[in-house]
């Protein structure tokens, strides 16, 4: 008896524990008078992408701790921001799901999400809902071709960059022959067909096109095909998490051909997985090197005296929060109606860059760069072209 | 051919994990009727404890030819002690329940050991250091390196030595002949207590492979034998300790589990806390396809499986005109298990008992 009362309490206990976890909710009022504005943000912080979420995570909330210690005005009144971070597992059943939950907290904003195939589908919700939605790093082109008032983002997109490396591939390294491997999601397949479409254009020839998701870890057998097909360079659209062991499994195979991957890549987590069959690897990245972006050095040295080395889209979080609190000033109110045309005519200067949104919610003026591993670590080879107005 | 080679090793490497990871599946089904679903967890929590003491020895100093068995060891000893837990904490309260509870702590299992890994060892992904020479062999034209040969070869011998144990040893025999006819062998003076706690302690299914086994002995019977949570009340009678038997089959299966993690980890040089849940839905469909419940078919399976697959990946694009591309690979693995359950509804090597669902 005393042993089932023991479990029981136990039970009790841990269930506390977990309800625990979830954030009160609060009402649109702090003690001391302040104006609460939540400000809603979502990425995997679980699964095979969690590290990448974290990070987005941490960029958010780095800008939202500032705004906070600013004391920023809006309105006639103090503003006290507050962030509810949510996880979508990089799945976009769960983004809608997420994107819902967000709306009922009253969220006046959301920044995300990480991917394109959760912010894709979560945008029409946000639309719905008329809350404005800043990706920093869905780059699909199908997040802002979906025709929503609401939907931006703050880094330049797959039509641009799967253009800019196809062409580097075929003209700069001189590939003749190219195998493609995508992760089926809405960003690897994205970029693998423009990437396609900009490489033959520039007189490659694709003999392989293979397939793999963003869970799989064994990727031999269709490097086994990718082999048979003797290509030169090979290039894949998805996650660093399948493109590190890829690299990796690549070398292992005894395959000789070059590898290349998008901003998806981009990371020193790439490096750690791929260890040294990372040399040589490029990868590009929306924008301009973190040393060369306006507040890029000092940025980076704040950020990770806070948390930790930069996985990827930090920055980009960290421009996407301010860009939003600079059209809620502009506006004079938080309201989400009242704000959001501020926010599609906003001119900001960012950590990453100028931040202006083109009639879709594209960022404007987008350059791509390229880099490449040397010696253990990413450096930049190039930065090419903002030719944002074709081919959209 | 060089190609039809390698995709021949791709499996075999992938298959013989499979394998390792489908016996526990096999084992615990085998006894208790459940599937559980947390294996895949164990497998991950093998290969992560393997990876912090290897990275801690190595700091120490201790050189890796001494590190590489000590941190196998952890791993081993620790996942048997998670075994023993889940099985004490989810499992056993939940005997009498309807089956579906335990199934439903299984995958609540799963996830909270996911998430505690995720605490422990960080939502980042850790390079696995290495630690043997990985030179790269070529064979035919196929390229295989030093862990691959390990792992095919430690995966083969570990479910040989099951096999040999099961029928070329004077256990095995003792054990056939229990499972024959109980009282039988009790008057001959074998002791039935020790034969059947060794018998679940290297893998009860195995009981089921002698095809004298299958042919004679009465399913009711087996079951009170074989199946203590089926029919605890036979098997108490019998004198089984069942909680113990039970223990131990739990440790053996994770036991096998660590060693399948710390082969994944060697192989792709990297761990994860989400690396265990894909491999043991994978497991399972390849415990599935040979027959759940069946020590050979686990194995068998397994290694199918990873061949299916590979060869899948591999041809798949060729055989239909670039009709179905590798994005095809895991439906045409599934589409194999269909047709094999369609076929022969218990799996390629399992018999029929239509009241274990």
């Amino acid at each position: 008896m005393l042993f089932h009362f023991a479990r029981l309490l136990l039970l009790g206990i841990f269930v506390l524990v977990l309800s625990g976890c979830e954030k009160p909710a609060t009402t649109g009022q702090k003690d001391s008078g302040d104006l609460v504005v939540r400000i809603g943000a979502s990425a995997p912080l679980t699964g095979p992408q969690a590290h990448l979420g974290k990070d987005n995570e941490n960029g958010t909330r780095m800008a939202i701790d500032d705004a906070n210690s600013k004391g920023i005005v809006i309105g006639g009144r103090k503003v006290h921001f507050e962030l509810i971070s949510e996880d979508d597992q990089a799945d976009p059943k769960t983004a809608t799901i997420v994107a819902q939950k967000l709306v009922d907290n009253k969220v006046s904003g959301v920044i995300g999400h990480l991917n394109s195939g959760t912010s894709i589908p979560a945008a029409k919700i946000y639309s719905d809902n008329g809350i404005p939605q800043i990706s920093p790093s869905a780059t699909a082109v199908a997040y802002t071709a979906q025709g929503f008032k609401t939907a931006f983002r703050v880094m330049a997109n797959d039509a641009q960059q799967g253009r800019v490396l196809g062409e580097y591939a075929a003209k700069n390294l001189g590939a003749k022959n190219i195998a493609v491997i995508d992760d089926r999601t809405a960003y690897g397949q994205g970029l693998a067909d423009e990437f396609i479409k900009a490489a033959q254009a520039n007189g490659a020839q694709i003999v392989a096109h293979e397939y793999t998701n963003d869970k799989a870890m064994d990727f031999t057998s269709v490097l086994t095909v990718v082999k048979g097909k003797k290509p030169d360079l090979l290039f894949y659209g998805g996650m660093d998490a399948q493109g590190g062991p890829m690299a990796k499994q690549l070398k292992a195979l005894a395959l000789k051909m070059k590898f290349m991957t998008g901003d998806g890549g981009y990371t020193p987590e790439f490096i750690k997985l791929a260890g040294d069959a990372a040399e040589g690897v490029y990868a590009s990245l929306p924008g301009v090197p973190l040393d060369k972006m306006p507040g890029g050095k000092e940025f980076e040295k704040r950020f990770v005296a806070k948390y930790q080395p930069i996985q990827l889209y930090a920055p980009y979080c960290y421009d996407a929060v301010n860009v939003m609190i600079a059209a809620m000033q502009k506006a004079d109110s938080v309201e989400p109606a009242k704000y959001l045309s501020a926010l599609a005519g906003i001119s900001y200067d960012g950590v990453t860059a100028k931040i202006q949104f083109d009639e879709k919610g594209d960022l404007k003026g987008g350059a791509i760069t390229v880099y490449q591993v040397k010696s253990g670590k990413w450096q930049p080879l190039e930065t090419l072209g903002a030719i944002t107005t074709a081919a959209r | 051919m060089e190609i039809f080679l390698q995709q021949i090793i791709n499996g075999l490497v992938q298959g013989s994990v499979y394998a390792l990871v489908a016996l526990g599946y096999t084992m615990v089904y085998g006894i208790l009727g459940l599937i559980n679903f947390a294996h895949g967890e164990v497998v991950m929590i093998g290969a992560m404890l393997a990876l912090s003491s290897l990275t801690a020895l190595i700091s120490w100093g201790v050189p890796p030819i001494l590190a590489m068995p000590f941190s196998i060891g952890i791993a081993v000893l620790g996942s048997m002690a998670l075994g023993y837990g889940i099985e004490r904490i989810a499992y056993r309260p939940l005997r009498h329940a309807p089956r579906l509870a335990p199934l439903i702590t299984a995958i609540g299992v799963s996830i909270v050991l996911q998430n505690l890994a995720m605490m422990i060892w960080g939502r980042q992904y850790h390079s696995f250091p290495q630690m043997i020479n990985n030179a790269p062999h070529t064979f035919g034209g196929a390229i295989i390196n030093d862990i691959q040969i390990i792992i095919i070869f430690s995966a083969l011998a570990i479910m040989g030595g099951l096999m040999i144990v099961v029928h070329r040893t004077r256990l095995g025999r003792a054990m056939r002949a229990v499972a024959e006819n109980q009282h039988a062998a009790q008057l001959m003076g074998v002791d039935i207590n020790r034969v059947i706690s060794i018998t679940f302690m290297i893998g009860s299914p195995g009981l089921y492979l002698h095809p004298s086994v299958v042919r004679h002995v009465d399913s009711r019977q087996r079951h009170a034998l074989l199946v203590p949570g089926e029919n605890q009340h036979a098997a108490q009678l019998m004198g089984v300790d069942i909680n113990r038997v039970i223990s131990i089959t739990f440790m053996i299966g994770s036991a096998l589990a660590a060693v399948a993690g710390v082969m994944i980890s060697a192989n792709y040089g990297l761990a994860h806390y989400y690396m265990g849940f894909i491999l043991g839905l994978k497991a399972f469909t390849a415990a599935v396809l040979g027959g759940i419940g069946n020590l050979r078919g686990a194995m068998f399976g397994g290694l199918l499986l990873g061949l299916i697959e590979s060869l899948g990946a591999g041809y798949i694009g060729d055989l239909t005109g670039g009709f179905l591309g590798s994005n095809y690979q895991d439906v045409f693995a599934f589409f194999v298990l269909i047709a094999v359950l369609v076929f022969r509804p218990a799996g390629l090597f399992g018999e029929r008992l239509a009241e274990r669902a």
